[in-house]
């Protein structure tokens, strides 16, 4: 029997919902499920709401009666914002939210580094927000109890999972005792901690690193602005790294390294954490300022992950799949992203519009994320827990030039979580004019945003982007002022009849035109600019990620059926 | 870069500087004063390769 607390969370800013438990006996007997996800972290929260945006209904899985203990991710980027626009809450994430695109390095009392992420007009997001998890963990959850494909059991347990033949059969435990659920697939979105990784004994490659840190989350009236601070090797705490961010709702989140050899316990306990958080004050010049705890935790960095996301009936995704040190807000975002590619390349395989070809794609794909964000990660966190003598007497060196010499500073700057471009995915078409184009995205790379109407005389506060209008399914921008012609039509006709969801785009045109869903103007032709697009005829043709899987600089009927039929492997 | 190499005299100036700085940085900061050190000489040789290069060669016989 699991019988998890009903007592609602400490929080001394967040209400926390105890919600009740879904109990098999209230509900009748249940045929075996398309996909079963367990978890109800961001990974899984999106997953649920990507495969139902395209048709696939899912049961979501969730041990817990409430949302998770404490903020855990903070700082949410652009990618993921428009991630979560997709899936409809990313309105409430940027009004609840603090946005920010500066970084600061301090050592010795001075800023040595200050990093400032490009904010550019046509981008709807700022290059990160800071929201707390569980705001974002309600949000996703209203949306997927607004959604009649999903399926949200709170308080069901994932206990033990056996592969059968085809499909997965899920012991599921609740306060009334075990039931069996059988789905074709299982979403493994269970967290860093995965218990169905380990209990099905899955190596992870990669390396763990031995510095340990402290993350708090106190209440505190700091006078400085919404933007990143790391003090390197600060007097109260020699050789170690701290750093601060503001959150909503007065909260500061305040991290720092702990001494080698200190234990978890020893480190959180009132007396420690008090003594150091007073100590960082004083350094920044707030001795005695009143404060707070909410939450604290300790973690270490580690740069692994499974070396394939799809093992028989289960599936991988988010923590689960792998494990990122936090320096660059690379776990949330990251499994919004595996999250997004997952509910996509899964719900095609499972309406049959592709075959299983599809769902290793992802695995490669998001496999091939993880490693390069883990090669990036890695350097970052070689700097801010150097693991050996030498990277530690390195990092020191460069700390004492970075007060006088200005090229070491920029080693300072930790790579941010950036989508991952799939440049060599087996989706993108071979023969299409990608190599031609001067500028705009390429083969595998996510959109790039435009704002949109400018030049129409659209007010500054109505704003009105590309991506607004993209995602659900393929997208087709055609760049034409006129109708399309008809054997392209035609084939985009019989794309549908197969039931592809696929939306046309005119680009350029003032008015509806013929074969087309919606039409953009862009009057001023900046948004052809930023495609790089010279003249009509040209298309890019998007997946339901919205990375580019083809570009052309003249468009006909059978490059694009070339394109979709690649994009689609029926294998 | 410069590819003339040091004279006889000014590779003893090189010297007499490098083993006067280890002595003012003392036991406990020479090794930071030379990391600090070859960092700035791999900056003004403005090659990761001839500078890895360096690295093998002083790792030599130690």
């Amino acid at each position: 029997m699991h019988t998890p607390t009903t007592e609602a969370r400490p929080s001394i800013y967040y209400n926390y919902e105890v919600f009740k438990p879904w109990l098999a006996s209230a509900h009748p007997e249940q045929a075996r499920q398309k996909v079963a996800i367990a978890g109800s972290g961001p990974a899984g929260m999106v997953a649920a709401l990507e495969l139902a945006r395209h048709g696939v209904p899912c049961v979501v899985l969730t041990s817990e009666l409430q949302f998770s203990q404490g903020s855990r991710a903070i700082c949410f980027t652009r990618r993921s914002m428009e991630i979560l626009q997709q899936v409809g809450v990313a309105d409430r994430m940027t009004e609840g939210g603090l946005p920010w695109r500066f970084g600061n390095s301090f050592y010795r009392g001075q800023r040595v580094f200050r990093m400032e992420a490009p904010h550019d007009p046509d981008d709807r997001f700022f290059p990160i927000i800071n929201v707390q998890q569980q705001y974002l963990e309600e949000y996703l959850h209203d949306a997927c109890k607004a959604n009649p494909l999903i399926d949200f059991r709170w308080g069901n347990k994932v206990n033990a999972v056996l592969q059968k033949d085809g499909y997965a059969e899920v012991e599921v435990d609740t306060p009334e005792g075990p039931y069996t659920l059988e789905t074709n697939w299982l979403i493994a979105a269970d967290g860093g901690r995965s218990g169905i990784r380990t209990a099905m004994n899955l190596p992870m490659e990669g390396a763990s690193y031995e510095g340990v840190f402290v993350i708090a989350d106190i209440r505190i009236d700091l006078p400085f602005p919404t933007e990143r601070r790391a003090y390197f090797d600060p007097e109260w705490n020699p050789g170690n790294t701290i750093l601060m961010h503001r959150e909503p709702h007065g909260i500061w989140r305040v991290d720092y390294q702990l001494p080698p050899g200190e234990t978890p316990e020893d480190a959180l306990r009132p007396e420690s954490l008090k003594a150091r958080i007073d100590a960082q004050l004083a350094m920044i010049g707030h001795a005695g300022l009143p404060w707070e705890m909410d939450w604290s935790s300790v973690y270490s960095a580690r740069t692994l992950t499974l070396p394939d996301f799809v093992h028989g009936s289960v599936i991988f995704t988010g923590d689960a799949a792998h494990l990122l040190p936090i320096f660059g807000v690379r776990g949330a975002n990251t499994a919004f992203q595996d999250a997004q590619s997952l509910g996509w390349h899964l719900a095609y395989v499972i309406k049959g519009l592709a075959g299983p070809a599809l769902l290793q794609n992802h695995s490669t794909e998001r496999v091939g994320a993880a490693r390069e964000i883990i090669e990036e990660a890695g350097k970052s966190t070689r700097f801010m827990a150097p693991p050996s003598r030498g990277f530690r007497i390195l990092r020191d060196a460069v700390l004492s030039l970075s007060l006088t010499q200005d090229f070491v500073r920029p080693l300072y700057h930790w790579r941010t979580s950036r989508p991952h471009e799939y440049s060599h995915s087996a989706l993108n078409c071979p023969g299409d004019d990608n190599a031609l184009f001067k500028a705009g995205p390429a083969h595998g790379a996510p959109p790039q945003n435009v704002r949109l109407g400018v030049s129409d005389g659209v007010s500054a506060d109505e704003k009105d982007f590309l991506l607004d209008h993209l995602g659900g399914g393929f997208d087709l921008l055609y760049f034409t002022d006129s109708a399309l012609p008809a054997a392209l039509q035609q084939v985009i006709e019989q794309a549908r009849t197969r039931g592809l969801p696929l939306k046309v785009t005119a680009v350029g045109a003032p008015y509806v035109v013929a074969g087309a869903q919606q039409h953009l103007p862009d009057a001023d032709g900046h948004l052809r600019q930023r495609y790089g697009v010279p003249a009509n005829g040209a298309a890019y043709l998007l997946r339901p990620d919205q990375h580019i899987c083809a570009r052309w600089l003249t468009l006909d009927a059978k490059r694009l059926q070339a394109a979709l039929s690649h994009a689609l492997p029926k294998l | 870069m410069t590819k003339t190499p040091l004279t006889l005299e000014g590779l003893e100036t090189a010297y007499d500087a490098l083993a006067t700085a280890i002595d003012r940085a003392g036991p406990d900061r020479s090794e930071l004063f030379l990391v600090k050190l070859a960092l700035l000489q791999a900056q003004a040789l403005g090659d990761a390769r001839e500078f890895q290069k360096q690295v093998d060669a002083a790792l030599q016989d130690l």
